[in-house]
């Protein structure tokens, strides 16, 4: 099952900004946190994200205990042509997430 | 902050279980607040201790927050998004969780905008602050004071 979602258009005018939003299911563990016993839960964050239209990177973001869990990420982009949009997310455990959506850029 | 479609329903049943996970765990103690000079030290590794103006970045959060645990916060920069003067970094600072960086986001000027937004966490009222590299070398930042009434670590 999906554990991340997209909020990209599915279509857009060439040279137009479009927002792409998104969000993982993570539980982003600080380890800061202490069970009753006062054992430290371990640290287990999503630590990296990063964006592919197309085959380029354009964007990509480092994430902090501080970032809420089911981390939500919003940023933009020029539309320049038709093509995939991969999101990717890696967490402590070396774990990957990734979605990806097609954009179909108009003229 | 309005989704482009409706999303998968057993999707977003899945994020409200693991929501409802965490919340069921958080039986634990925080650790002790930081120090401002922690956030300072934060922002001087950042700018590599660059000299950093005041304005051009802007803050977009609510200055009274309910619950700590998911705050939406977002950073614009005031700059055009060209191939010869673009937004580099934005970085968000906070003063006292436990540790005071929250996000590093990397642009370039294929992001068209410099408008980016998370959810982040607050442990108490506190001073956030963003600060923008941009291309040219130069540093700029925004810094405001958030009142949290519940606080992301309320069991302490």
């Amino acid at each position: 099952m999906a554990t991340a979602l997209l909020y990209v258009p599915k279509t857009a005018k060439r040279g137009e900004v479009i927002t792409l939003k998104a969000i993982v299911s993570h539980p982003m563990e600080t380890g800061h946190r202490r069970e009753v016993t006062g054992k430290v839960i371990p640290r287990d964050i999503i630590n990296r994200f990063s964006c592919r239209y197309d085959g380029a990177e354009i964007f990509k973001a480092e994430f902090f205990p501080a970032v809420a869990a089911n981390p939500f990420i919003s940023f933009t982009t020029i539309a320049t042509q038709s093509g995939s949009i991969t999101f990717t997310w890696v967490d402590d455990a070396g774990k990957v997430y990734t979605e990806k959506t097609e954009l179909t850029v108009t003229a | 902050m309005e989704p482009h479609s409706h999303p998968n329903r057993r999707v977003v049943m899945t994020l409200l279980a693991g929501s409802v996970l965490t919340g069921l765990t958080s039986l634990a103690t925080c650790p002790a607040l930081a120090e401002t000079a922690d956030m300072e030290a934060a922002m001087q590794r950042f700018t590599s201790g660059a000299k950093t103006g005041d304005g051009k970045v802007k803050i977009d959060i609510s200055p009274l927050v309910e619950n700590g645990n998911s705050v939406a916060v977002g950073v614009e920069v005031d700059t055009p998004m060209t191939d010869t003067l673009f937004v580099r970094r934005i970085a968000i600072f906070n003063e006292k969780n436990p540790q005071p960086e929250v996000a590093v986001f990397h642009l370039n000027p294929r992001c068209g905008s410099s408008k980016v937004a998370t959810r982040i966490r607050l442990a108490t009222t506190q001073h956030l602050a963003a600060i923008a590299e941009l291309s040219d070398g130069s540093f700029w930042k925004d810094q405001l004071e958030v009142i949290v009434t519940i606080a992301a670590c309320t069991e302490e």
